[in-house]
């Protein structure tokens, strides 16, 4: 059977070696963010600016909505399709990583789950074709993990819900042209909320203070002021009052994503390292052939390693519609220390250019921190897998 | 890409686990003070077919690759890192050495009855001088009219006390270098091979590991194990492969670490609640549940790749490391959990992290493993 095993080659039978349509994927979004992602992307984090003419490039190959089905106008592919244009594009920018990740993740996917018919023929083939960019709005001032405390309110008034109140931090927030909203529509702390699709021209929604942030600058991060918005009724998407539920299913599908753009931010910093390693030169020899430097190469290999089987699992777990609450979780908790873990080795070992704009490594620890914020904080992924273990302690041994 | 063991697998990792919960649970605290695991124990995971997991068939052996070595590991290491340590060296050494090395009369001959039991194994690259740097090691052989002469000390070998065979590597040319290096197989009751007294350990203590002295070890020409000089290359493939082993080790001691925790955090109340309520205790089992996951998932990968055919040994290494380290941090953390109770011997978890230890030394210490795998990436990188 295996005795004759060094003369056999077949597909790994177990873990994350990709199939060969992964792979195309790969090598056509990696070839993409090299060429047009990467050269940009230190001016732009500089600037804060908008990578306007990415994303629609990005829209026009089909990449700004890779998981809606074809009947929609989009790519049709699975999850972990999603994760790998997430993870390189984050390897060039994380910015752009997360730009696309929110559309995917946190926008189209909760429309394709709970979203009607009439919904998704109307707004799913404009997402996918890049002409519409999407926002997905959740917290407030007063409510970040805690979303059943927000204060946003919609109220039903004829055909229309009339929105009040303010939202924060919405990634894409100022170019977006469509925000998925989440409203209290009811009383209580508890089924309290609901979501709607909001247009960006709907009279009473006006874009307020933009973020200044430590990282992911190319991403715009804004507040919301709804003053008498109105909202056509068929814009509510699933059940009133089902909000909640919802976004926290948008999240915990978001989590993969982030834990993509974690892995491409690792990424970077780690072969970053390595190159310069082997170009630069102390006492005679080059940094890598000195054993500190090879303890922190390794470290960030393995570390990077055993995200990717983390995060890949989640997709196939997600591909295979078998819900997991806590492999989602590890996978964005481990990815995001890691990313921050190899962004800051890298700047140890580019010294005083790791410190400077211009050496670029600087950037990735930034851009790392976010990931153990947002989508789901560290602390609340890890009280997600201590709960799911707590509730279920014999997973451990059939994993 | 698929994250799903066979059929085959998930039956034996049942039957294992059983095994292991029933036959090892009860007696490994024992075992662990008398330094020894009685034989009867050995000869019935022989029986159920847990030794011969990975052999293929032909040789009576269950033909599930080292993927199914990983899973049995995994299930002997979460009660008692010992036996799994026996397993590890008996098959994953003497019998991979053999079978990847030897030649159809040996494997014929050696590899039903290491399968099954009736002989245990024993591997020999160590000496008092050499570890990690294996290369340098001074064992030699001669040829005599007899066949071969072998004279020198191995050191820290494990099942040496009770092996009835020994897979011994030694130096055939006088130079240094990777092709100076031959294997032979050595049979218990040769006269010149004397079994030293085994060690008195920090862990793995029911795990015998002696020192082993040939002392003009006369042995049939036919004996030499694969091709003359070829030894330490086929040493090193083995151990390419002991080292996903040893990560499945630290894997099933860690696991069993986390299950006691999980148990203990539930039973005990402090403050009013389950220790499990306080978020200070919910965030230690998340990151030992979230390690343990990350580790298993390398381990059985860089398993996979050597089943295909296309062995990953950076991906070995990275499972060996992160596993082996992982397990000691997962192992203090437990004890932390368990505060007092975690100090004794009453709860197993102190022992499963002395255990662990050698986990991360032997067959590639951590720091021979990370300058691998900085090697590998330079070379990936800077191709």
């Amino acid at each position: 059977m295996k005795d004759n095993a060094a003369e056999v080659s077949e597909m790994i039978p177990f873990g994350y070696e990709l199939d060969e349509d992964h792979l195309l994927l790969r090598d056509s979004i990696r070839e993409f963010a090299r060429n047009v992602v990467a050269p940009g992307a230190i001016e732009r984090d500089i600037k804060g600016e908008f990578p306007a003419d990415i994303v629609k490039q990005l829209g026009e190959m089909g990449y700004q909505g890779i998981c809606v089905p074809e009947e929609y106008g989009g790519a049709g592919m699975d999850a972990l399709a999603s994760a790998i244009v997430v993870e390189e594009l984050s390897r060039a920018d994380a910015s752009v990583g997360v730009i696309n990740s929110v559309q995917n993740s946190l926008v189209i996917d909760p429309i394709l789950r709970f979203g009607s018919e009439a919904q998704k023929k109307e707004w799913l083939p404009p997402m996918a074709s890049g002409q519409w960019l999407d926002a997905f709005s959740l917290s407030e001032a007063g409510s970040g993990s805690d979303a059943g405390a927000m204060k946003c309110r919609a109220e039903k008034v004829g055909d229309e819900w009339v929105v009040n109140g303010t939202k924060l931090w919405v990634t894409n927030g100022a170019e977006a042209d469509f925000y998925l909203l989440f409203v209290r529509t009811e009383e209580g702390d508890r089924k309290n909320a609901s979501a709607l699709g909001v247009m960006r021209d709907t009279p009473g929604l006006t874009v307020g203070k933009h973020e200044d942030k430590l990282g992911i600058r190319g991403s715009s991060t804004v507040e919301l002021i709804f003053e008498n918005c109105r909202v056509p009724a068929s814009h509510l998407v699933g059940e009133r009052g089902n909000g909640l539920k919802i976004a926290l299913t948008a999240i915990d599908g978001g989590r993969l994503g982030i834990a993509a753009q974690a892995l491409g931010i690792a990424r970077a910093a780690l072969e970053k390292s390595v190159t310069y390693s082997i170009e630069r030169k102390q006492f005679g020899k080059s940094l890598c052939e000195f054993q500190a430097i090879q303890w922190k190469i390794a470290d960030m290999a393995t570390r990077i390693a055993a995200s990717r089987a983390l995060v890949y699992k989640g997709c196939w777990l997600k591909s295979r519609g078998e819900p997991s609450p806590h492999i989602p979780a590890m996978a964005k908790v481990f990815a995001a220390e890691t990313a921050s873990f190899c962004a800051n080795q890298a700047i140890q070992i580019f010294g005083g250019m790791g410190y400077c704009r211009e050496g670029e490594v600087e950037r990735y620890l930034r851009d790392a921190k976010i990931t153990e914020i947002y989508e789901g904080t560290s602390e609340m992924q890890r009280l997600t897998i201590a709960k799911s273990l707590i509730d279920n302690p014999g997973r451990i041994g059939r994993a | 890409m698929s994250f799903e063991l066979s059929d085959d697998l998930l039956a034996i990792r049942e039957l294992t686990g059983g095994f292991a919960a029933e036959r090892i649970a009860p007696h490994a605290r024992k075992w662990d003070a008398e330094k020894w695991l009685p034989d009867e124990v050995i000869r019935e995971m022989g029986k159920v077919g847990i030794l011969g997991v990975s052999l293929p068939e032909a040789y009576g052996g269950a033909g599930q690759g080292l993927l199914g070595m990983t899973v049995v590991v995994e299930e002997i290491a979460r009660w008692c890192g010992a036996t799994a340590l026996m397993i590890a060296a008996h098959s994953g050494l003497c019998s991979a050495h053999i079978r990847i090395a030897g030649n159809d009369s040996q494997k014929n001959h050696w590899l039903p009855k290491l399968a099954t039991g009736k002989v245990i194994g024993a591997w020999c690259l160590s000496e008092p001088e050499c570890g990690s740097d294996a290369e340098a090691l001074t064992t030699r052989a001669e040829k005599s009219a007899g066949g071969w002469l072998l004279n020198g000390r191995k050191f820290w070998i494990t099942n040496g006390k009770r092996a009835d065979v020994f897979v011994v590597t030694a130096r055939t040319k006088p130079q240094r270098g990777a092709r100076t290096i031959s294997a032979f197989i050595v049979e218990k009751g040769t006269p010149g091979l004397i079994v030293g007294e085994p060690e008195d350990k920090m862990g793995m203590r029911a795990s015998d590991t002696v020192p082993v002295t040939l002392e003009n070890c006369e042995i049939p020409e036919e004996n030499l194990c694969g091709g003359l000089h070829e030894g330490y290359v086929d040493a090193l493939r083995v151990l390419d492969r002991g080292r996903v082993t040893i990560g499945s080790l630290s894997v099933g001691l860690a696991r069993g670490c986390l299950e006691e925790s999980v148990k203990y955090a539930a039973e005990r109340k402090s403050f009013g609640a389950a220790l499990h309520a306080h978020q200070a205790i919910a965030m230690k089992l998340a990151d030992m549940d979230t390690q343990i996951e990350a580790a298993r998932l390398l381990v059985r990968q860089a398993a996979c790749t050597h089943d295909a055919g296309r062995p990953d040994k950076q991906l070995s290494s990275m499972a060996k490391l992160f596993a082996s380290e992982m397990a000691s941090r997962v192992g203090w953390e437990a004890i932390q959990i368990h505060g007092g109770a975690g100090y004794t011997k009453d709860v197993c978890v102190e022992r499963l992290l002395r255990d662990n230890k050698l986990c991360e030394i032997g067959e590639g210490s951590s720091e021979v493993q990370r300058i691998l795998i900085s090697r590998a990436e330079v070379m990936r990188l800077g191709a």
